[in-house]
C-alpha cells in the first residue's frame, strides 16, 4: 500500500517537472517511478520514515499554524537587527520532547530551528539543546506551546 | 517590479559575499556561501519572470538540491577532516 | 489578471525583497557566527517565502506556481539540515557561542521537578 502511494507521488512529480504529456514521455516517467521504488525497497528505505502518508492529515492543520509563527519570529528578528543598539541576548537552554517517535522528535527540532531566533544545537534522546537569539525564545519554548502543537501532529496519525 | 526584486537580492548578495571575505572562522564563510547559493536560487526565478522563460525554475530546482549537497559536504569534511568518515567507521566496526 | 492580484503580488515582492536585505544586513551586523545563523534564518524563511508567493500570484494557476511551491518545499525542508549541521560543526570545532543567559542546568532542573510531579 505504501509502496503504491510512493510511486503514485514519484509520478505526480515527474509530470509536474517534466511539463512534457507525450506518450513517450509518460511511460519513461511511470517505468522511472517503479524502479526507483524497487531500489528504494532494495535498499530498505522504502519504509514510514521516508514516505510519512499517515502525517498528512496533520500536517494539513499543523503548517499553517507553523507558517504563522515563523512570521511573527521572522518579524521579532528584523526588529531586532534593525534596531540601532542591536538588542541581543543569547541564551542556550533545554526544552524536552515529548513526541513517541523519531519523525515528532525531529519534527519538533526541525521546527525550532525553522523559526528565526531559534535554533536546535544538539539532540541527547528526547532532549533539545536550543540557542536562541533572545531570551524571551528561550522561555517561550520552555513554555511548551510548540512541544504540545507537533505532538498533536503526530498524534493526528 | 521584477528588476526592482532582482537588483535587491544582488545587495543581498553582496552583503553576504562582504560576510564570507570578513567572516573570522571558517563557519562564517560556509554560512554565508549557503546564503549566497540560496538568494542565487531565488534570483534565478526572478530571472526567470525577468525575460518570461520559466525554464530557469528547473535550474534554480537544481542548484538548490546541488547548494544542499555542497554545503553538507563541506561542512563534513570540516567537522571530521575526511569525507567517508561515517562509511569507514561502519567498516571497522 | 485583476489589478487587485497584481497589487498584492507587487506588494509581496517588495515586502520578500525588504526581508532579504534585512536577512543579509543583520549577516554582516550581528557579533558572531550563531546570531548570524539567526540573521541568515530570517532570509531563508520569510524573505525567500515572501518573494515566492508574490510569483506564485504573478504566475496565476499552472505548472509555474507548482514549480515554485517545490522550491518553497525545498527551501523549508533543507534549510533546518543546514543550519542544524553548521551549529554542531561549531560546537564540534570548540566555537562556544557568547551568552547573556545560559538556562541549560536551571530548564534541565525544571523538567525534572514537573516530570516529579506529574505521575
Amino acid at each position: 500500500m505504501r509502496h503504491f502511494s510512493l510511486a503514485g507521488f514519484l509520478f505526480a512529480f515527474w509530470l509536474v517537472l517534466s511539463g512534457h504529456y507525450t506518450l513517450m514521455l509518460v511511460v519513461a516517467g511511470g517505468a522511472s517511478a517503479v524502479l526507483c521504488v524497487l531500489a528504494m525497497i532494495r535498499i530498505r528505505v522504502a519504509d514510514a520514515e521516508a514516505h510519512p502518508i499517515e502525517l498528512l492529515w496533520g500536517a494539513v492543520t499543523y503548517f499553517p499554524w507553523l507558517l504563522r509563527e515563523i512570521a511573527k519570529s521572522a518579524w521579532a528578528v528584523t526588529k531586532i537587527i534593525l534596531h540601532p543598539s542591536l538588542p541581543i541576548s543569547p541564551t542556550m537552554t533545554v526544552v524536552r520532547a515529548s513526541q513517541r517517535t523519531s519523525a515528532g522528535v525531529a519534527t519538533y527540532a526541525n521546527s525550532i530551528t525553522l523559526t528565526p531566533g531559534t535554533i536546535t544545537v544538539g539532540v541527547n534522546g528526547n532532549e533539545l539543546v536550543v540557542h536562541a537569539l533572545v531570551n524571551e525564545g528561550a522561555l517561550d519554548l520552555e513554555g511548551g506551546a510548540m512541544d504540545r502543537r507537533v505532538s498533536q501532529f503526530e498524534g493526528a496519525a | 517590479m521584477f528588476a526592482a526584486a532582482a537588483a535587491a537580492i544582488l545587495v543581498a548578495i553582496a552583503l553576504a559575499i562582504t560576510r564570507a571575505i570578513k567572516g573570522p572562522t571558517v563557519f562564517d564563510r560556509v554560512l554565508a556561501g549557503n546564503a549566497v547559493g540560496n538568494l542565487a536560487i531565488v534570483l534565478l526565478a526572478v530571472v526567470g519572470f525577468l525575460t518570461e522563460r520559466p525554464e530557469f525554475l528547473d535550474v534554480g530546482l537544481t542548484y538548490g538540491l546541488l547548494n544542499l549537497i555542497g554545503t553538507l559536504a563541506v561542512l563534513k569534511f570540516f567537522r571530521h577532516g575526511d569525507l567517508a568518515y561515517g562509511a569507514e567507521e561502519e567498516r571497522t566496526s | 489578471m485583476t489589478a487587485a492580484v497584481e497589487i498584492a503580488s507587487w506588494v509581496l515582492i517588495l515586502l520578500g525583497s525588504f526581508f532579504t536585505l534585512v536577512g543579509a544586513f543583520g549577516l554582516v551586523r550581528m557579533p558572531e557566527v550563531f546570531t548570524r545563523m539567526h540573521a541568515a534564518s530570517v532570509i531563508d524563511t520569510l524573505g525567500v517565502g515572501v518573494l515566492i508567493l508574490g510569483m506564485c500570484l504573478q504566475a496565476g494557476l499552472g505548472l509555474v506556481t507548482l514549480k515554485l511551491v517545490f522550491l518553497l518545499a525545498l527551501f523549508f525542508f533543507t534549510g533546518p539540515v543546514v543550519t542544524h549541521a553548521l551549529a554542531q560543526a561549531c560546537l564540534h570545532q570548540g566555537i562556544n557561542p557568547h551568552l547573556a543567559e545560559d538556562r541549560r542546568s536551571i530548564a534541565r532542573q525544571q523538567s525534572a521537578e514537573s516530570d516529579g510531579r506529574q505521575p
